[in-house]
C-alpha cells in the first residue's frame, strides 16, 4: 500500500505503466489509439489507454491538457495518472473532463521514494483518498 | 485554504453570467491543485486553446462562446488548426478546415485579438518586464518569463481562457518573485566562442538544457555570444519541447540575471552541471533523425518566422531557385508576412520557390501530403516534434544549410564547426 495525495480524487483499477521520463501528451500521445508516440520517449509504441500511468510530470506543450481531454472523450485515456508532484496539466484535463463530460480520472501525487517503488505490470487500485493498493487479481 | 475576493465569489455564484461562472469554477478547482491561498489580477492573456485537435477542443470553445464568454483583459490568440485562407493548397480535409475555423470563430467571438501566432511576443501584444500575465504555449511562456521578464505560470490549454475570462490567476508559482530564483546551474565549460556564434548554437543548447533541467529552473552561465531575439526564441522553443522549462536565466543576457548571484536570488544551486562541447554535439545529433541525403521539404518557422528572419533569409535566396522537387515552406503569422512584403523581403523568397503558410503550422494542421517523408529545418521544435507527430524524418541544420539543400535538392550540411567542437 502506498499513501498518495489526491490531486484530483477518483477511483481506478488497472495495470501499472511506469516511466521515469516526463511526457508531453501533444506530440507524445495519440488520442485515437491511446498509444504513446513520442519517439524520444522510452515508452514509444506502448498503449497507455486504460492503464495506470505513472509519469513523474508533464513536459513540453501546453496542449498536453487538450490531448488528454480528447482522450477522455474518446475513451482512450489512462485510467489514472500517478506523478511525483501536483501536475497542473494532468489535473486540469481531469477537471475539465468532469465539467464537460462528467468523466474524470484520478490524479495522485506520490512521494518520490514511493514513486520509485512502482513497477510496470503490477495491478493497482487507486482509492478515493489517494491510497494505492496492490490489487488481488494479480496475486500480490 | 483558498480565500476568494467578493468579486471572485460573485463570479462563482453566477452574478457576472454563466461564462465567468464556469471559468471561475474551473479556476477555483485549479487553485486547489496549485495550493493557492488567493487569486490575483492579470493584465494580459495568450490563448493556446485555439489549437483544434478534435471534438473536445471544439466543444469546449463553443460551450464558452455559447455562454457569451468575453475576455476581461487584452488577449492574443495562438496558432489554430488551419490556415484560414490557404488550406486548400495543402492536404487539409474540408471537414477538418471547417471545424478548425469554427474553433477560431469561437475564440474571436470572445473578444480576443486574432493574432493567430505562437510568437505573440513579436506582435503589438508583447508584454513588459514585471507584467502579470496568463500565457499558454510552451515557447511563449518560456520567452515571456525569461527574455522579457513578464510573469506567467506554465499555463495549459483550457485554463488560459478561464484566466482571460475572469482576469484572475492563482497567486502562486512564477507570478511570485521568490519562486523565480534559479535552482540548477549549468556551466558552459570550454565551449569556444566560434561555436557559440553559430546559428545552431542556441536551439541546440536549449534542447540540451530542457533535458537536463527536469522540473528545476535552469541558470546558464558562460554564454559569451550576444544572442539575437530570434535566437532566444529558438532557445525558448527548444527548452520547452525537450523539457518542461517555463523560466530560464542566461547570465548577463536575460533581465533577471545580470549576475549569477542575481539569477539565484543569492541562494545556492541545488545542482551544478558542466556542459561541454561534446554534450552539445550529442544534443545536436539527437535533433537529426534522418540519414542519407533524401529531402522532400525544407520547413522554417517554429516558432513563427519573424520579420527579422525574413530579412535574414532574403539575401540568401535572392536571384536563386530552389530545386523544384523540394518544397520550401515557411510558417508565420499574417502580420509578419505582411510586414515582410512591405519591407520588400518577401518577393525574393517567393521567387526562390518558397511557400508561406499563416495562422498555423505543420504540427497543428494536417496539411502535409503523405509523400513528404523527409524534412530539413533550423528549428529545434520542429525537429523534436515532427518525427512523432508527422512520422517524418528530420535533418537539423543552419539556415544557410537549409537554403543550400533546397537548391541542390538533397541534404547538404556544413558540419565543420561541430565536428571540431
Amino acid at each position: 500500500m502506498i499513501a498518495g495525495r489526491p490531486v484530483v480524487e477518483g477511483e481506478a483499477e488497472g495495470e501499472a505503466l511506469v516511466t521515469h521520463d516526463a511526457l508531453s501528451f501533444w506530440g507524445g500521445y495519440d488520442f485515437q489509439t491511446g498509444e504513446i508516440i513520442d519517439k524520444h520517449h522510452p515508452l514509444a509504441g506502448v498503449r497507455a489507454a486504460g492503464r495506470i500511468l505513472a509519469v513523474p510530470f508533464s513536459k513540453g506543450s501546453s496542449t498536453t491538457t487538450a490531448v488528454l481531454l480528447e482522450a477522455v472523450r474518446a475513451g482512450t485515456a489512462p485510467a489514472a495518472i500517478l506523478t511525483t508532484g501536483a501536475d497542473s496539466f494532468f489535473a486540469l484535463a481531469s477537471i475539465v473532463a468532469d465539467v464537460m463530460y462528467g468523466k474524470s480520472f484520478p490524479v495522485i501525487a506520490l512521494e518520490p521514494d514511493d514513486f520509485a517503488r512502482l513497477r510496470s505490470g503490477e495491478r493497482l487500485a487507486v482509492e478515493r483518498d489517494g491510497t494505492i493498493r496492490y490489487s488481488r487479481s494479480a496475486g500480490l | 485554504m483558498l480565500t476568494l475576493s467578493d468579486r471572485d465569489q460573485a463570479m462563482l455564484n453566477g452574478d457576472h453570467g454563466p461564462a465567468p461562472q464556469l471559468a471561475m469554477s474551473i479556476l477555483v478547482r485549479m487553485a486547489g491543485v496549485y495550493g493557492a491561498r488567493e487569486l490575483m489580477d492579470i493584465s494580459q492573456a495568450h490563448i493556446d486553446s485555439t489549437i483544434y485537435l478534435g471534438d473536445a477542443t471544439l466543444e469546449f470553445a463553443e460551450r464558452l462562446a455559447s455562454l457569451g464568454a468575453r475576455v476581461a483583459v487584452p488577449t492574443s490568440l495562438n496558432v489554430s488548426g488551419v490556415d484560414e485562407c490557404g488550406w486548400k493548397d495543402w492536404a487539409v480535409s474540408p471537414d477538418w478546415a471547417a471545424k478548425a475555423a469554427r474553433q477560431m470563430l469561437a475564440y474571436e467571438k470572445m473578444g480576443a485579438v486574432p493574432t493567430w501566432t505562437c510568437a505573440p511576443y513579436q506582435t503589438q501584444m508583447r508584454p513588459v518586464f514585471g507584467q502579470q500575465i496568463a500565457w499558454g504555449e510552451s515557447n511563449a511562456i518560456a520567452f515571456a518569463n525569461s527574455v522579457i521578464g513578464a510573469r506567467t505560470e506554465r499555463y495549459p490549454d483550457l485554463l488560459d481562457i478561464c484566466c482571460a475570462i475572469t482576469g484572475r490567476v492563482p497567486a502562486v508559482g512564477l507570478h511570485v518573485t521568490e519562486n523565480r530564483a534559479g535552482q540548477m546551474l549549468l556551466r558552459l565549460a570550454g565551449v569556444p566562442p566560434v561555436l557559440q556564434q553559430d546559428d545552431q548554437f542556441f536551439p541546440v543548447l536549449g534542447h540540451l538544457v530542457g533535458k537536463l533541467a527536469g522540473d528545476l529552473i535552469p541558470v546558464i552561465d558562460g554564454v559569451t555570444a550576444k544572442p539575437t531575439e530570434d535566437q532566444l526564441k529558438g532557445f525558448s522553443a527548444a527548452v520547452a519541447s525537450s523539457g518542461r522549462v517555463a523560466l530560464f536565466h542566461l547570465v548577463s543576457v536575460t533581465p533577471e540575471a545580470p549576475t549569477l548571484d542575481a539569477a539565484f536570488q543569492g541562494r545556492t544551486p541545488e545542482q551544478t552541471i558542466d556542459v561541454t562541447s561534446a554534450d552539445l554535439r550529442a544534443a545536436r545529433a539527437e535533433l537529426t533523425t534522418a540519414d542519407g541525403r533524401e529531402l522532400d521539404m525544407v520547413i522554417l518557422g517554429s516558432p513563427h518566422f519573424s520579420l527579422a528572419e525574413f530579412r535574414q533569409l532574403a539575401p540568401l535566396v535572392e536571384g536563386k531557385r530552389g530545386d523544384p522537387r523540394v518544397k520550401f515552406l515557411i510558417t508565420s503569422s499574417r502580420l509578419m508576412k505582411e510586414m515582410a512584403a512591405e519591407a520588400g523581403v518577401l518577393a525574393p523568397i517567393v521567387e526562390f520557390g518558397a511557400q508561406i503558410t499563416v495562422d498555423t503550422c505543420i504540427l497543428a494542421s494536417p496539411m502535409l501530403p503523405p509523400e513528404i517523408r523527409t524534412l530539413m529545418t533550423n528549428s529545434a521544435k520542429y525537429a523534436y516534434y515532427a518525427p512523432s507527430l508527422l512520422n517524418t524524418r528530420v535533418t537539423f541544420g543552419s539556415l544557410a544549410d537549409c537554403v543550400r539543400s533546397a537548391i541542390e535538392g538533397r541534404v547538404v550540411r556544413d558540419d565543420s564547426l561541430w565536428l571540431d567542437a
